[in-house]
């Protein structure tokens, strides 16, 4: 059979580092290829050069036999390939059907995108209106739009890069559903994960890269979890620290917290104990970042809303908060854990609060509590004077959980503490929050990644459509039922009395 | 649409290639780049005015500076230049873009010039610490508008301070043509002269070089100290990068934004006052040809560092001062100033792009595009 | 002379440089691109404008030079915030100040000239309408223009694919570029736009409104045209009614002096500028409002990676 696509030796470097190194693979019609590897290990970029987006520096691409040099994006539509994209490409203020036509070659009238729209919406079972603006649209429907758009275009090669990130569990088997039936068709399915079960559930064939190099092709279905994993970063995947401390009493009651940017959040109210780590999970969007702000100080609310060792704080400002032992590590490193233009030393300062005294800065304490986290969390820099937009995302995410452990909090606020971070940095970070959890602490943590919750939580809870599922013990919950009420659908949830939507379990 | 036009730039013989990480050779070599670069535009400036370009250069760039008492004059224009750069610096470091520091200025001059003129005969120099209070006042108000507009109704500060540069020479030109006129002045829009008591001293015998130089020096300083070393010049970088981060911290970004307002509106309403009370003695319509605005090129080619400014307000100063030279010994129109002005802040933002990017030389010849 | 005619006619005539200006700030903000720039393209295109005028006596040809200095002033924006991706506010400053510099320069030599007489404005026919002729179809032609400039800058922005890809490139700059659309080369072409409106706009004023050279004789105009973008939240039909808002407020002065009210000349001549002020303060009180609908990526940089 002619490989629908094939690469040969393509390399391509940026500025510093060596993105993609002499990488070969070819894809066959009707087979679902999986692309594995660990955050930075070349991925996006392989795709972006099949997709045109990238030019290589070296190297051929062949599409069903013929050599091509795919000069943009355009010229790859034309050859049949389509991209569904990560972070989507998608226009908020236009609507669906003029974020479709924008892919297509000019000449068609919108209202002829829409009719073929519905057409190819309704054969493989996705359901979308045309006329809504996509910023009404939920993350699944968004995704929707990006396949559609691309199946548009009547792809012969389709490629997914992370699809399932922000999906349910639920959600996630439709879209499975919808490229087997592609795949049956003939066309070929390139989709890049490093969700491991998923992959061994999709796949059938997966090629691993690691540092821009491929380092296997193998059948997922016969391969274990934990193979994948050892071929993924090269050694075994190390393993974390076990519960030994009994939680002990409450120090964070949140109480009836509502309102908030957006859909806002309705009546949350919790508790966390001493020594203990609380999980929420959900889909990101479902009000995480409103509750995150709320608890840091970020935002005001009212004093008794939050209570921290039983003193009403609702009122105060991060700096107040943190003086009583609340520490935060929010979702986006760059630009709002840490400043990126700045030094660690000045990102040391930036919750540093006896970094400064009267007025001034103190600038020795300040280059020593750098070099000290620095050291305690090995994290790669080279020197408290590097700027912080230099370093990799695991390394600055573990200068930046140090920089809050180390000054050792009583209640720590995480939001995706290892969103796009390495395996090794990864490990590190739920190994000291555990650690931390050991010594006395309160935790929580918000997280996409429901193995991750899993293995760190006592506790868990689910956040959908700004309401708070009630706790549930980490041990006492399978996978399954958690997707469930990531859909709202826990007893009393914010999905009951629709049932009609119950079936679609999107969030 | 997009793809012949894309073709062209594909056909230009120099690449930007992205840099791993600042240069920063760059950040503290491109000022001199682009005035080495403005020098030589006006270079070839010159020769199309029919002028010798040496010549030219040498009354431009050399013959301000062949007395001490040219040295002065350059003194007395980068006084104010400094005076109103330190703030806008300090501004723009923490994101607010306050365009009309030249309204400041003015209503400094106006407000500072007011009390001046309360001054009687025999008062002594104390009298001037009101003047300057009172510059420093006029000005922060002025700004104080701004940013009450931004904190309660989120409206541009760019839009709404440049608006208020209008009306701030409206309000001069209104105050010299009527309250504040001079009865003995012959009809003309100006006031009274200052007596000495409301005069700021000379420093320098032998030229016009006033006391303000000193206030502008220390405001350098307390500008450098003030983003160097205090924890509240911290908040305002980060606030002025990060945003988010500041809001992590704890930072109030409406403290921070009302203090940069206040500090750069008192700050360049000073430098309005030391110029009525220092070379002019006295309020005119035109007390500012254009300071608030030269200021700030001076702040972006002083790197937005308050010591910076300095270096950065002498070529500045040196621009006016040729341009006046230029215009007596050579005939040359005034407004050529202006014209340097401009080309210098061009140069600097090209010569900026180097910090970020090298240039590579792809070569002339047929490429696919 | 009606007074109210006359009132609305000169309304018109001060409406239309903020008119033009305001409806090609419009298309290149649209492109996700902020050229503060304006006022100094305008000085320049009046220039332009006026000199053209005096030497050829053409005043089509005239319009044309502005049109013309206009874009190449746009041209020199776009070679620094797009070609080099420089700060798009300082790189604008920077341009408003050189303009106003170059134009005071270059333009020496033009103080104190007049222009050739000129006749013929108006509709023919309609003009001869009692109280509407005189209020309505007595502008120069430009004046029309501007109106037609405005409706086919509707019809191109949301009619047209052209125009569907432009407010994609201002709305994700990114995404449009994943697609595969150059961003770059939009924003260029939308510049060059913007240019050749704040040209018409400057010409107009130095050969038409007040036919004169005088060194800063745009005297805000451009300052005020980003603002009246800004409060039209980027709708043609809403640059068009501020516009005319505008000049209304500008007209207001002179008929206040006119009717003797005992308020001092420079006083008077403020309202403009406040009530520019005043109007931005009221329009951006819900910054949720403006986000939704302003070009999202309005002022941003976009360097991409290839």
């Amino acid at each position: 059979m002619i490989p629908r696509l094939r690469l040969e030796h393509v390399t391509k470097r940026y500025p510093g580092v060596i993105a993609n190194d002499d990488v070969s693979l070819e894809v066959l019609p009707g087979e679902i290829l999986a692309v594995l590897g660990e955050n930075g290990a070349g991925k996006s970029t392989l795709m972006k050069v099949i997709y045109g987006a990238v030019r290589p520096d070296a190297g051929e691409l062949a599409v069903d036999g013929q050599a091509v040099r795919i000069d943009n994006p355009a010229h790859a539509r034309r050859l049949g390939i389509a991209m569904v994209f990560q972070h989507f490409a998608l226009f908020d203020t236009l609507t669906v059907a003029e974020n479709v036509a924008l892919a297509l070659p000019r000449g068609e009238r919108i209202a002829a995108v829409a009719a073929r729209l519905r057409a190819v919406a309704g054969r493989y079972g996705l359901e979308v209106e045309p006329g809504r603006h996509v910023h009404e649209l939920s993350m699944g429907e968004r995704q929707r739009v990006e396949i559609l758009r691309a199946l548009l275009t009547e792809p012969r090669l389709l490629i997914l890069d992370e699809p399932t990130s922000v999906l349910t569990p639920q959600a996630v088997e439709i879209l499975f559903g919808t490229l087997r039936r592609l795949a049956a068709e003939g066309v070929s399915v390139v989709f890049i994960s490093h969700k491991l079960d998923e992959i061994r559930r999709l796949a059938t064939r997966c090629v691993v890269m690691r540092a821009g190099r491929v380092v296997a092709s193998v059948d997922p279905r016969a391969e274990t979890e934990a193979g994948l994993a050892r071929l993924m970063i090269g050694a075994d995947p190390p393993a974390i620290a076990r519960h030994l401390t009994p939680p002990g009493e409450v120090v964070l009651e949140v109480d009836a917290l509502a309102g908030g940017e957006g859909a806002g959040l309705h009546g949350v109210s919790f508790t966390v104990r001493r020594a203990q780590i609380l999980g929420i999970a959900g889909i990101s969007g479902n009000g995480q970042a409103q509750l995150m702000a709320a608890l840091s100080g970020e935002v005001p609310t009212r004093p008794h809303t939050v209570r921290l060792f039983g003193e009403p704080v609702g009122a105060l400002g991060p700096a107040a908060r943190r003086a009583r032992g609340l520490r935060y590590i929010p979702e986006e490193r760059l630009g709002h854990g840490a400043v990126p233009e700045m030094s660690l030393t000045a990102n040391a300062l930036l919750t540093g609060d006896g970094l400064h005294r009267a007025g001034f800065v103190r600038h020795d304490a300040a280059v020593g509590y750098a070099q000290s986290v620095i050291g305690r969390y090995a994290v790669k820099a080279r020197g408290a004077q590097s700027l912080a937009a230099s370093l990799s995302g695991g390394n600055l995410q573990k200068f930046i959980v140090g920089r809050e452990i180390d000054s050792a909090p009583r209640v720590l606020l995480v939001n995706q503490p290892t969103w796009g971070v390495d395996v090794g940095a990864a490990t590190a970070i739920r190994n000291a929050l555990v650690a931390l959890r050991e010594a006395g602490c309160a935790i929580v943590v918000v997280s996409e990644e429901l193995d991750e919750l899993f293995e760190l939580s006592d506790e868990l809870r689910v956040m959908a459509r700004g309401q708070l599922s009630p706790a549930v013990g980490a041990h006492d919950i399978t996978v399954d039922e958690l997707g469930r009420w990531m859909a709202g659908l826990w007893p009393g949830g914010p999905a009951l009395g629709r049932p009609e939507r119950a079936a679609e379990l999107d969030a | 649409m997009g793809g012949k036009v894309g073709r062209v730039s594909a056909l230009l013989p120099l690449v930007l290639v992205p840099r791993a990480q600042p240069s920063r050779l760059a950040a503290w070599g491109s000022p001199l780049l682009a005035i080495a670069l403005t020098l030589a535009a006006g270079f070839v400036l010159f020769a199309a005015l029919g002028q010798d370009p040496w010549h030219a250069l040498n009354v431009f760039l050399v013959q301000p500076l062949a007395t001490v008492r040219g040295w002065g004059e350059i003194g007395i224009k980068m006084t104010p230049l400094v005076l109103a750069a330190v703030g806008l610096a300090i501004c723009f470091r923490a994101n607010v873009w306050n365009i009309g520091a030249e309204g400041q200025l003015i209503v400094g001059a106006i407000t500072g010039g007011a009390v001046a003129l309360m001054a009687g005969p025999g008062d002594s120099r104390v009298f001037l610490v009101g003047v300057i209070v009172a510059a420093a006042a006029g000005g922060a108000a002025w700004a104080a508008i701004v940013a009450l507009l931004r904190d309660r109704f989120n409206a541009s500060e760019i839009l709404v301070s440049l608006m208020l540069v209008y009306v701030a020479q409206l309000l001069l030109a209104y105050m010299v043509n009527g309250p504040l006129k001079d009865p003995l002045g012959f009809g003309f829009p100006q006031s009274k002269l200052f007596e000495s008591g409301a005069r700021l001293p000379i420093i320098l015998p032998g030229t016009r070089l006033h006391l303000g130089a000193v206030l502008a020096g220390l405001a350098a300083v307390g500008g450098w100290v003030l983003l160097a070393r205090m924890f509240l010049g911290f908040q305002l970088k980060v606030a002025g990068v990060a945003p988010l981060a500041a809001r992590y911290g704890g930072y109030s970004s409406r403290r921070l934004l009302w203090f940069a307002l206040l500090l750069s509106g008192a700050l360049a309403g000073v430098a309005g006052g030391v110029e009525a009370a220092g070379p002019v003695g006295q309020l005119t319509p035109s007390i500012s040809p254009g300071y608030g605005f030269a200021a700030i090129i001076v702040a972006f080619v002083g790197r937005l560092h308050p010591l910076g400014v300095i270096p950065a307000a002498f070529v500045m100063a040196l621009f006016y001062i040729g341009g006046e030279l230029a215009q007596s010994r050579l005939g040359l129109p005034a407004a050529l100033t202006g014209v340097y002005q401009g080309l210098l802040l061009f140069f600097l933002l090209a010569c900026d792009t180097l910090i970020l990017y090298r240039v590579q030389w792809r070569g002339l010849g047929v490429r696919e595009a | 002379m009606d007074a109210t005619a006359s009132l609305i006619a000169t309304t018109m005539g001060a409406g239309t440089p903020l008119l033009l200006a305001a409806t090609g700030i419009l298309v290149s903000e649209r492109s996700g691109v902020v050229n503060l720039g304006i006022e100094g393209m305008m000085l320049m295109a009046a220039l332009a404008g006026f000199a053209v005028t005096h030497a050829t006596g053409q005043y089509w040809l005239g319009f044309g030079a502005g049109a013309l200095a206009g874009m190449a002033m746009a041209l020199l924006f776009a070679a620094f915030a797009i070609g080099l991706a420089t700060n798009q506010y300082a790189t604008g400053l920077a341009l408003a100040l050189f303009g106003a510099g170059l134009s005071a320069f270059l333009g020496q030599s033009f103080q104190g000239l007049s222009l050739p007489a000129r006749s013929g404005d108006g509709i023919p026919g309609l003009r001869e309408l009692p109280f509407v002729g005189e209020a309505f179809f007595s502008q120069h032609g430009v004046v029309y223009l501007s109106l037609a400039l405005v409706a086919a800058v509707a019809w191109f922005l949301f009619r047209t694919r052209a125009g569907l890809v432009l407010r994609a490139v201002g709305e994700s700059p990114a995404s449009a570029h994943a697609l595969g659309y150059s961003v770059r080369g939009i924003r260029v072409v939308a510049l060059l736009f913007g240019g050749a409106c704040a040209g018409l706009a400057g010409a107009f004023l130095s050969t038409v409104y007040t036919p004169l050279w005088a060194e800063g004789m745009v005297a805000g105009r451009g300052w005020i045209a980003l603002a009246l973008v800004t409060f039209a939240t980027w709708r043609p039909a809403r640059v068009l009614l501020g516009a005319y808002l505008f000049g209304g407020v500008t007209m207001l002065q002179f008929h206040l002096q006119g009717l003797g009210v005992a308020v001092p000349t420079q006083l008077i001549a403020m309202t403009p500028y406040l009530a520019t002020i005043a109007v931005l303060a009221l329009i951006s009180r819900n910054p949720r409002w403006i986000r939704l609908n302003m070009p999202a990526s309005l002022g941003k940089p976009f360097a991409p990676r290839s």
